[in-house]
């Protein structure tokens, strides 16, 4: 019945564009992408050789030595001028950033996790509209804002619960940082919780399982490698944070398990060091690259084990 | 409506008593009236088929009878429908409960991600307070049902997903005999799979009915003339002919479903 439709004049007359300047300009554009792509490792691979090359000027030094740098336990590199006695031990900078980083997660691992379950299993349509972009103005809010809430609200609340917490100490900087983290859990793990098919939601309903079940023994274990690699990207983001710990952690590096102490961090020790009026080009002064280096090392250790956790379930997954 | 029985030796008891009942029958999603005055008596021990094409309300009847349209915020259903004595539709029905004695396997096998034998042990887990020993047991029991035993019996450790598309349909079925349901609903259980595994379910499907009252959707005229005792043809949310899969395929009273199960339209 449709024979007799003249057939359209484009089709009749054949006016194909001419193939070739579609391909030519093609290879424009993706070579233009390519541009851009290998700039931004190019950048990376700059930031690291410099990296290398500043601390370079640092661990070559006679007065610094690697040994002391990895296992010693006294940083004195803002404190002391006399080369023959400045300590570089680097464990009193890594053991604040831990303590920071641990209380901070004790915060954002959990709470961020569990408003993701409840977010992607149990919120109601409604009750989600107003809670994600809730969590996504929490994480607009800017670090600095965080450093002074926790010097001027959670620093005097730790010491009205008890006297014994310095002004500037672990735990209040912990706990904004972690508070900082918790977006980042929370909307990635809840990406992850998402992703789970709704078919194997409709499996658990279909056997008599609640939402709870749902939740805590199919969504939770298939999402489990995203999940882990949302909390593994949260302890870096929480290892390389600066401003809040720079307000509120202390200027003073030691070297304890206790959390109400002052504890100077590896990235407060560089924002001290650069603030300080100790020259560019003292030992001293290059000491906070070979600080960096190490925390460099410590993320990128990070980053890979996020890889290498989410193959591995991916495999057992699929 | 006829009798829907066919099958002499079950005609009697499933005409006392029907395993499933649905009376002046209504279903909506929001404003959209999917299922009208729908009313059907499911045979015990039967395989019912619903047929009828694409948004006929085939598949809604089925969600509607274990309430798997309880996760669809819009449904909204009137009527009866009873399982037994127990009042499928009442807001106050324990769906667990409901669920325990009607399973279901749906269109796209979806088993976990987990082992063969930790889907199978799924349910089992979530309603039985049982030793290692039993559950073995119950395992074993519902793959064999299944008619999957032999061929995953030497690696029920390994992924659920490392197997064929019909082997992960059929292990669907066990997981979801593995709670001792008394009906089964299967929407659409084959569309998905191959002829050869389509096959082994069909055939499987009539061993069931032995021990199960199944209703089935099915898209497949084929299908549903070999594994059904009974059919309702479904057609713009009405029932519009119902009986003996022979009678209906063979001898159909209206024009619509002749021309529906030859073929000739939907």
């Amino acid at each position: 019945m449709n024979r007799g439709l003249p057939i359209p004049s484009a089709l009749e007359q054949k006016r194909y564009r001419p193939t070739g300047s579609a391909r030519r300009s093609e290879r424009i554009v993706v070579a233009l992408l390519m541009a851009c792509a290998l700039g931004t490792i190019a950048l990376s691979v700059l930031i690291v050789l410099m990296l290398l090359r500043e601390s370079w000027s640092f661990f070559s030094s006679p007065n610094v030595s690697l040994t002391q740098f990895l296992f010693g336990t006294r940083w004195t590199a803002l404190e002391v001028r006399d080369l023959e006695k400045v300590e570089f031990g680097i464990w009193p900078l890594l053991s604040g950033t831990l303590r920071v980083t641990g209380i901070a997660m004790l915060i954002a691992w959990p709470m961020g996790l569990i408003t993701a379950i409840y977010l992607s299993e149990f919120a109601s349509n409604r009750v989600r509209k107003i809670l994600k972009p809730s969590l996504e103005i929490l994480a607009g809010i800017p670090t600095v804002v965080f450093g002074y809430f926790a010097v001027l609200l959670i620093s005097p609340g730790l010491q009205w619960i008890s006297p014994s917490f310095d002004t500037f100490n672990a735990t209040s900087a912990g706990i904004a940082v972690g508070i900082l983290c918790l977006p980042l859990v929370c909307s990635l793990a809840e990406d992850a919780l998402s992703a789970v098919p709704t078919s194997l939601r409709e499996a658990v309903y279909s056997l008599g399982g609640t939402r709870m079940n749902t939740a805590l023994n199919v969504v939770l274990p298939s999402a489990l490698s995203g999940v882990i690699s949302a909390m593994l990207l949260a302890f870096s983001r929480a290892l390389g944070e600066t401003m809040v710990v720079a307000l509120a952690a202390g200027t003073l590096a030691t070297f304890t398990l206790d959390p109400r102490q002052q504890s100077q961090t590896m990235t407060g020790f560089i924002v001290e060091m650069l603030k300080s009026d100790l020259e560019y080009g003292t030992v001293q002064y290059y000491s906070l690259f070979g600080v960096a280096l190490a925390l460099f090392v410590i993320t990128f250790v990070m980053t890979l084990l996020g890889q290498l956790i989410r193959r591995r379930y991916r495999e057992v997954y699929q | 409506m006829s009798e829907p029985n066919t099958n002499a030796a079950n005609s009697k008891n499933a005409l006392e008593a029907p395993r499933i009942l649905i009376e002046n029958f209504d279903a909506w999603y929001g404003d959209f009236h999917a299922l009208q005055n729908i009313g059907a008596k499911i045979a015990a021990n039967q395989v019912t088929a619903l047929i009828g094409p694409s948004g006929c309300g085939k598949s809604t009847l089925l969600k509607w009878m274990n309430r798997m349209n309880d996760l669809v915020p819009s449904a909204r259903s009137g009527g009866t429908m009873r399982i037994g004595d127990l009042d499928i539709l009442a807001p106050t029905t324990d769906v667990v409960a409901l669920r325990r004695v009607v399973g279901m396997v749906f269109q796209k096998p979806n088993p976990f991600p987990k082992s063969i034998y930790d889907n199978v042990a799924f349910g089992p887990r979530l309603h039985f307070k049982i030793s290692q020993a039993d559950m073995d047991e119950l395992v074993e029991w519902s793959l064999r049902k299944a008619a999957l035993w032999d061929e995953v019996k030497d690696r029920l450790r390994k992924p659920a997903l490392s197997l064929s598309g019909g082997q992960q349909q059929r292990l669907c079925i066990a997981r979801t005999i593995a709670i001792g349901p008394e009906v089964l609903l299967m929407d659409e259980p084959c569309s998905a799979l191959d002829p050869a595994s389509t096959a082994k379910i069909e055939d499987l499907i009539y061993e069931l009915r032995a021990n199960y009252t199944i209703v089935i959707v099915t898209h497949n005229m084929q299908q549903a003339s070999r594994c059904s005792d009974t059919t309702l043809f479904f057609l713009q949310g009405k029932v519009v002919e119902s009986g003996p899969t022979q009678e209906l395929f063979t001898r159909p009273k209206l024009k619509q479903t002749e021309d529906y199960v030859t073929g000739k339209y939907g």
